[in-house]
């Protein structure tokens, strides 16, 4: 592909040689007076032949210059891919700059020292609608009787309804805990060097919690089991270990807005958008996911796997048993990854069954070793600011990089210490599970009934603090300008905060993410109060 | 006719002078043309790292080949990236293979005194009472909060700012200034917290290099190094050759030799990594040699990280100058000096994983709290950290006990290598000693080095860390962490050690 781009730059060149061979040729030929003579014919075609080489072997030297450079200063990987390639291409001024001026002025203290190109995208790239959402309700949250006129949080995914029953064990038990069930005081135990994926006993534990969980009798085994500090790295270690620099993996949209920055940022992977459609109730399509895979294998591009959320995220709709068998048919015939992403596995809030991928495959099947699950404490137990993230994996070359890869991002020891003994009192975790179900469904059926009073429709939610709304209706023109014009009155006018659809990759304009679990029950009138004087202007 | 006429016209002489150079102009250009086209696919995999592009080129014939030939291959393993392929594989360093060895067959005075001694994890267990009685004490008031525990339990549930929250930041700052003696106050704003200092190392690196930049290490230098900076950043580590002549002691001049080596090579320089106190040798940077460096780095232009993760652990009566501290004094420019800290060394505290950065650098600030995401530290441990952290009274006495048991132990262990002939280097801080076993190594290179480690390793059950493992260019160096013992274990592993020694010196003749 590069070959081709190459010529084709180079092509137009010639031709203006061409024509500056042939004027040079008229300089030349009345001083040689070979216009008479016979030996014009050979004359005539040495003498612009070795002219034309040395004009292209000038060009050459002169353009090999920073290639060279560019080669020895960052050698690409994949020499193959667009990407790797134009991302260099901003590399080059820094380059040029910082050389010279160390030549030029070699003490010169008002030179900045430069900073890799890499992050220099992170620290200057505007910040999406959903990062400036976010922001606006840390400025300025609502609450009932001290800030009655703040920005209502709906954008972030935390789940505040069952906290009241975590805060009670942590003031029981946190200070026991923390030591070792109060008998024997172990300071060994978390002040001394444990091993960076995760001590065992937390693995047992957390091997519990999801075989509970995900019911249906799967075991997790706590061997196959890499503790990170949190979803977000542990979808990053995966990325990682699953693909390299300038690989692909398929995300079906609408999906998290944070695996932009999870999957992206430092792995330099990418991200090919799989839209799911409003027809299908957003469900995943599995000809979308081979259209797309074709395309990107025309591009150039080497799509490693698939990353699916289950529930997914911002919809909140949970993979059937049948779809969940077709996706690992295609990763087989691609001979492809996949990584589900189960965060909120016990978060289920509706009739439907939950399957977990762990269910789909089996322990003596050959494909086992492509499937990775992703799993936290964050969301399905309210904790996360203990930062406890799971990568479950079969495949014991994607454990082994994973293991070591944690040392950059464990889990403090006295936390793990403190959710040993949360998880292993069942009682707690049976209760919190099944209270925290109840009370997602109440707050969802409400939030949803006041939303459809105004004519909001949503796509029905099974999992996860989310729901998935269809303004289209209100937004002024149908596309993405008239959704962030929507979601800027609704931030400014109406003070809440929700996530516009195009944050989260969605093609159809006029769609919203709602997390209701941040409410209480008071504060759904407010809220419908508010949304209802957005709207009015419009109606 | 017109048309047909070139070919006559060439002949005949007239029209032969421009034609005569437009058929053979064309020609050239089409041979080379030709000559390009079959030659570019070797010559363009030629000049990047030829290890990496052979690879590439190699899985992706095979997968593309492969799903096309047998579309329902399940036989087939699915591949994993060209960096989960390299490190998942066992380990090869002797630092990391020794680790895992003492830690399959730990020793223990009564359950296991045949096991093997733990002296290459480095690890201070010297103060652990202290700290367990302020855990006994205080665990139940600092978990809960002083005040309202219900307001301060839900602190720690819910979502924190992922680079620190601003008390434990501040508490930092506090102990940090402590430590450096007081001399250098820190600034709260300018500091990042991750989980370990570890990930703040590999951060920084992001931040400051792209894939294929190169840092300048002088050696002999921690060998961890070479996982946090390398493995997912694809910076490069240039070693910086120090000497035992110099007492390992970094020179400007060797410095300035590597950086023109390397940048003939076409590689370009981000930055120096520096440790101070230095990780094995447990030497310190003079106020004057930081200086130098800061020059050095001004005039090449390049970044200085200073892992000063030892600052608190110094037991002889030498100054330590955090780089901060001489940055503040002289009109340095302070946006490229960056600090790595963390509590597992000067608070003992490893299993926590409290690192930071600490940079004079607004965009490094930036772009590295947006990384924390992937490495930030649980809040109950934060909330813990406060506490401890301004418990002053038990700091003050910490920092001093610590100091004075460090400098016990160090003596008792060098005095014991001396009496087995075995010298090692000037110290005054660290948890370690870099001793000198050449005279035990029987051919001298990193092979009879690697050798002696074994049979220290296998035969005489202690696990050290070989000089080769932290790039010293010396053979026969070894460094031995003394904090992870007790006092009547010394014996036990001179003793070890003579055993060794005697039976080499017997089969030598």
């Amino acid at each position: 592909m590069t070959q081709t781009r190459y010529y084709r730059t180079r092509s137009p060149e010639p031709e203006k040689e061409k024509a500056r061979g042939g004027t040079a040729m008229r300089v030349i030929v009345p001083l040689q007076g070979v216009v008479q003579g016979r030996g014009g014919l050979v004359l005539g075609s040495i003498i612009p032949c070795a002219l034309f080489y040395f004009l292209q072997f000038y060009l050459k030297r002169n353009r090999d210059d920073p290639d060279d450079q560019n080669e020895s200063g960052s050698p690409p990987r994949n020499p193959t891919t667009r990407s790797s390639s134009s991302e260099q291409l901003p590399e080059l001024p820094v380059l040029t700059r910082s050389l010279s001026r160390a030549l030029l002025s070699p003490r010169n203290p008002s030179g900045p020292v430069p900073i890799s190109t890499r992050v220099s995208g992170i620290v200057k790239g505007a910040d999406s609608p959903y990062y400036v959402g976010l922001r606006r309700v840390e400025e300025d949250p609502y609450d009932e009787l001290d800030n009655p006129n703040g920005v209502i949080q709906l954008g972030l995914q935390e789940n505040k309804l069952s906290l009241d029953l975590v805060k009670d064990w942590l003031a029981e038990h946190a200070s026991e805990a923390m030591l070792g069930n109060g008998k024997e005081l172990s300071i060994c135990g978390i002040a001394t060097y444990q091993p960076f994926d995760g001590l065992m006993e937390f693995k047992v534990a957390v091997a519990g919690l999801m075989s509970q969980v995900m019911e249906k009798g799967v075991i997790f085994n706590p061997s196959q089991i890499v503790l990170t500090a949190g979803a977000t790295p542990a979808i990053e270690i995966l990325s990682f270990c699953l693909a390299d620099t300038g690989n692909a993996f398929l995300v079906p949209t609408p999906c998290y807005p944070g695996f932009e920055r999870d999957v992206k940022w430092r792995t330099g992977v990418e991200i090919i958008h799989v839209p799911c459609r409003s027809a299908d109730n957003f469900n995943l399509n599995i000809a979308a996911l081979d259209t797309s895979f074709n395309q990107a294998k025309k591009r150039g591009l080497k799509v490693r796997g698939i990353i699916i959320s289950n529930p997914s995220n911002p919809v909140g709709n949970l993979l059937s048993r049948e779809t969940l068998y077709s996706l690992l048919d295609f990763a087989r015939e691609k001979n492809i990854h996949i990584v589900s992403n189960e965060i909120f596995a016990c978060s289920t809030h509706g009739t439907e069954e939950f399957v977990s991928m762990a269910e789909i495959i089996e322990p003596e099947d050959i494909d086992r070793k492509r499937v990775h699950i992703v799993y936290g404490l964050s969301e399905d137990l309210s904790l996360p600011g203990f930062r406890v993230g799971v990568i479950y994996s079969l495949n014991e070359d994607v454990l082994a990089a994973a293991k070591k890869l944690t040392r950059f991002s464990s889990i403090s020891a006295p936390t793990q210490r403190l959710l040993i003994s949360m998880l292993s009192d069942t009682r707690f975790v049976q209760t919190f599970i099944a209270t925290n179900r109840e009370r997602l469904q109440r707050m969802y059926v409400q939030l949803v009934a006041g939303l459809e009073k105004m004519g909001i429709k949503s796509i029905k939610s099974g999992g996860g603090f989310n729901f998935w709304a269809d303004m289209s209706g209100l937004i002024s023109s149908y596309s993405e300008k008239g959704e962030v014009e929507l979601w800027e009155r609704l931030l400014n006018v109406g003070k809440v905060n929700v996530t516009p659809g195009s944050c989260c990759h969605c093609i159809e304009p006029g769609w919203f993410r709602i997390c209701f679990a941040t409410l209480t029950e008071k504060d759904i009138p407010v809220l419908v109060e508010r949304i209802q004087k957005v709207l009015k202007p419009v109606n | 006719m017109r048309l047909v006429v070139p070919l006559q016209g060439v002949v005949q002489g007239r029209g032969g002078l421009i034609f005569g150079s437009l058929i053979p102009c064309a020609l050239f250009y089409f041979l080379q043309l030709y000559l390009k086209r079959h030659r570019s696919p070797n010559s363009r995999s030629n000049p990047p790292s030829p290890s990496a592009s052979a690879q590439n080129l190699a899985e992706l014939t095979r997968t593309s080949s492969r799903s096309n030939l047998l579309s329902r291959g399940s036989i087939v393993p699915v591949l994993i990236s060209s960096l989960a392929t390299s490190i998942s594989k066992p380990n090869d360093s002797p630092y990391y293979i020794g680790l895992d060895k003492a830690s399959e067959d730990p020793y223990d005075r009564i359950d296991n005194p045949d096991g093997v001694i733990q002296l290459g994890l480095s690890e201070n267990r010297l103060c652990f009472d202290l700290i367990e009685k302020w855990m006994l004490e205080n665990l139940k008031d600092s978990m809960r909060g002083r005040e309202e525990g219900d307001l301060s339990i839900s602190g720690i549930a819910s979502y924190q700012p992922l680079d620190g929250t601003m008390e434990l930041k501040m508490a930092m700052a506090g102990f940090m200034s402590r430590v450096m003696g007081g001399a250098v106050s820190f600034e709260p704003s300018q500091m990042v917290l991750t989980a370990g200092a570890t990930p703040a190392i590999e951060t920084l690196c992001f931040c400051l290099a792209d894939h294929g930049n190169a840092f300048l290490v002088p050696t002999p230098y921690y060998p961890g190094f070479d996982r946090d900076m390398k493995w997912r950043t694809g910076v490069e580590l240039i070693p910086v050759h120090c000497r035992n002549t110099d007492n390992f002691m970094l020179s400007i001049s060797a410095l300035n030799q590597a950086f023109n080596q390397t940048r003939k090579r076409g590689t370009k320089i981000r930055g120096i990594l520096l440790s101070n106190p230095a990780n094995p040798v447990g030497n310190l940077l003079s106020r004057e040699m930081l200086c130098d460096l800061l020059y050095f780095a001004r005039e090449k232009n390049i970044h200085i990280i200073s892992d000063e993760i030892f600052a608190g652990s110094i037991y002889e009566n030498e100054e330590f100058v955090s780089i901060a501290d001489v940055v503040d004094s002289e009109d340095f420019d302070k946006s490229r000096v960056h600090i790595v800290y963390g509590l597992s060394k000067d608070l003992s505290l490893p299993g926590f994983r409290v690192g930071m950065i600490y940079s004079f650098n607004e965009n490094v600030l930036a772009a590295a709290r947006k990384l924390t995401r992937f490495s930030s530290i649980s809040a109950p441990t934060q909330r813990l950290l406060v506490s401890i952290l301004s418990d002053a009274r038990f700091i003050e006495e910490y920092m001093a006990t610590n100091k004075k048991r460090i400098r016990n132990m160090h003596d008792l262990f060098v005095a014991g290598l001396e009496g087995l002939g075995i010298r090692c280097a000037d110290s005054s801080a660290g948890l370690y000693c870099w001793a000198d076993m050449s005279k035990l190594i029987l051919t001298y290179g990193e092979k009879g080095e690697l050798e002696l480690w074994e049979k220290l390793l296998h035969v005489a059950k202690i696990n050290i860390t070989p000089g080769s493992a932290c790039h010293c260019i010396e053979p026969g160096w070894f460094r031995c962490c003394f904090t992870t013992l007790d006092k009547e274990d010394i014996p036990v592993v001179m003793e070890r050690i003579r055993k060794l020694a005697d039976t080499r010196a017997a089969s030598r003749g």
